[in-house]
């Protein structure tokens, strides 16, 4: 069974979002994720300023077996992207929820989570898969 | 559900990711396949490939049917044990399955071919082989495990007693011996030392837990292919198949044309392909960051290609491929990813050979 920590947000598309309390937003991607890509090779990220809009493709997940888009799951700034996994992608493996993070959104608003899914239901869609 | 080997509980207690492969229920890793990669080309690993075919052929005629049926000569083969590597082709010269064939006398001969390909393998030797006088018999009786590696002398020998050992002990590369109930052979699928060893499949267990306590790493198929593709060795169905001949597969080494009075199946279309000229398998290397996968379109001088396999290679740091390409190519080419058009450097299709770079 997939570790889904209860306390993040998920979007369809297997990304994970953990409000920080301060109108910013951490956003990674989950350990089903992870796991259906196997081990991450290369991991390319937006520009910190970048503005992005949900559902923009802005980052790229490579692991041995394939490229996988990676989504804003909500619009706003990015404000920080983890520069580590550049030489450690095998992070993203390792600690999905933790270090393996991928990139901050400062939210142009914050009411846009709720539209994301909460542990249960993203268990749920995955299941369905 | 898939066909298993007899090590499938052992796999799923080592951790095991299992997938389907062509009917199999197979490990694709028990972890990470980059570790797993990294054992074999640093220490010593071991795949579980008992899902291969075994056939024996025996009889009167039975290099008489082998010089027949494979694109190689096996009578270029005169120590016993000595292995080769070859091919099945049909008429039009494409690849039905790419093999390894052990020599033991004129009249014994032992075939490994490939899972995915097993049913169609077994119905096309048996076709030809009615025109011989020989028998041809599937050992599934047996299991099979590639001990691949640096190290895996050492590790074999921790697994075997020490009789056993002295009969395999400075065993030159592509040989295979039978030792006790153990068939031996230096051959691999890896681009390192090591050995595969045919075992009863009611010994594959225990062969399999001595091997992991002596710290062998247990590999699955993902890191089975990075180690192949570095090492520049073709994956049936994906680099070649039955639409496309070894000449267009960097097989054409494996392919004896001399003498030329041996008849084999396919050997005229290869002629004629020849005289005309042939698309070449050549080996991609791309220093930036991404993959080069499978299916990608290809840019060269004189034309378009495509990438048969294509993977990032954990010993390099860099993504390397296989591709198909007209015979015009130069020193660089262009390949299509992600739609952008990304320059790679055309080389020979092999990047890793004993742990090192081949570049």
């Amino acid at each position: 069974m997939s570790n889904i920590p209860a306390d993040l947000k998920y979007a369809s598309t297997h990304e994970w979002v953990r409000d920080e309390g301060d109108g910013t937003f951490t956003v990674g991607i989950t350990e089903h994720a992870q796991d259906l890509l196997g081990d991450m090779v290369f991991v390319e990220l937006p520009d910190v300023g970048d503005k992005v809009e949900t559902g923009d493709d802005i980052a790229v997940a490579e692991s041995v077996k394939a490229a996988s888009d990676i989504y804003a799951p909500i619009s706003g700034e990015i404000v920080a992207v983890n520069e580590d996994l550049e030489d450690a992608p095998e992070t993203v493996n390792n600690d999905p929820y933790g270090d393996g993070w991928l990139f901050k959104i400062k939210a142009d608003d914050s009411g846009e989570l709720s539209n994301l899914l909460d542990a249960d239901a993203y268990e749920a869609s995955i299941d369905e898969d | 559900m898939g066909s298993k080997t007899p090590l499938y509980d052992a796999h799923v207690k080592a951790g095991a990711k299992m997938v389907d492969f062509h009917g199999w229920d197979m490990p694709l890793n028990y972890g990470s396949q980059i570790e797993e990669h990294h054992a074999v080309r640093r220490d010593c690993g071991v795949f579980d490939v008992s899902h291969m075919t075994i056939v024996d052929v025996e009889g009167p005629q039975a290099q008489a049917f082998l010089r027949y049926l494979l694109a190689n000569d096996v009578a270029k083969l005169k120590t016993e044990g000595k292995a080769q590597y070859t091919s099945m082709l049909n008429e039009n010269g494409g690849v039905i399955d790419d093999l390894i064939v052990y020599h033991f006398s004129e009249t014994s001969y032992r075939m490994v071919v490939n899972s995915a390909t097993r049913d169609r393998d077994l119905a096309w030797i048996e076709k030809i082989a009615a025109n011989f006088d020989v028998t041809t018999k599937e050992r599934d009786d047996m299991g099979m495990l590639a001990l691949q590696g640096p190290n895996a002398a050492e590790k074999i020998q921790q697994v075997l007693s020490a009789e056993q050992y002295a009969e395999i002990d400075g065993m030159k590369p592509f040989v295979g011996k039978q030792v006790g109930d153990y068939f031996i052979a230096t051959t691999g699928y890896t681009g390192e030392k090591g050995y595969e060893i045919v075992v009863p499949a009611e010994q594959l267990v225990n062969l399999w837990d001595a091997l992991l306590a002596a710290n062998v790493a247990p590999c699955g198929l993902g890191a089975r292919d990075t180690l192949r593709l570095e090492a520049g060795m073709n994956l049936y169905g994906q680099d070649m198949d039955e639409n496309i001949t070894p000449l267009e597969a960097n097989m054409g080494w494996s392919v004896a044309f001399e003498p030329a009075d041996r008849d084999f199946i396919g050997r005229k279309a290869l002629e004629a392909l020849k005289e005309k000229g042939h698309d070449k398998l050549v080996g991609l290397v791309m220093e930036t960051k991404g993959v080069l996968r499978h299916g990608q379109k290809v840019t060269v001088e004189g034309g378009e290609g495509v990438i048969t396999s294509g993977t990032f290679s954990p010993t390099l740091g860099f993504s390397v491929a296989m591709a198909r390409v007209p015979a015009t190519v130069g020193e660089t080419a262009e390949v299509e990813m992600r739609k952008k058009q990304v320059p790679v450097k055309v080389v020979k299709p092999s990047f890793v050979r004993n742990g090192q770079s081949v570049l």
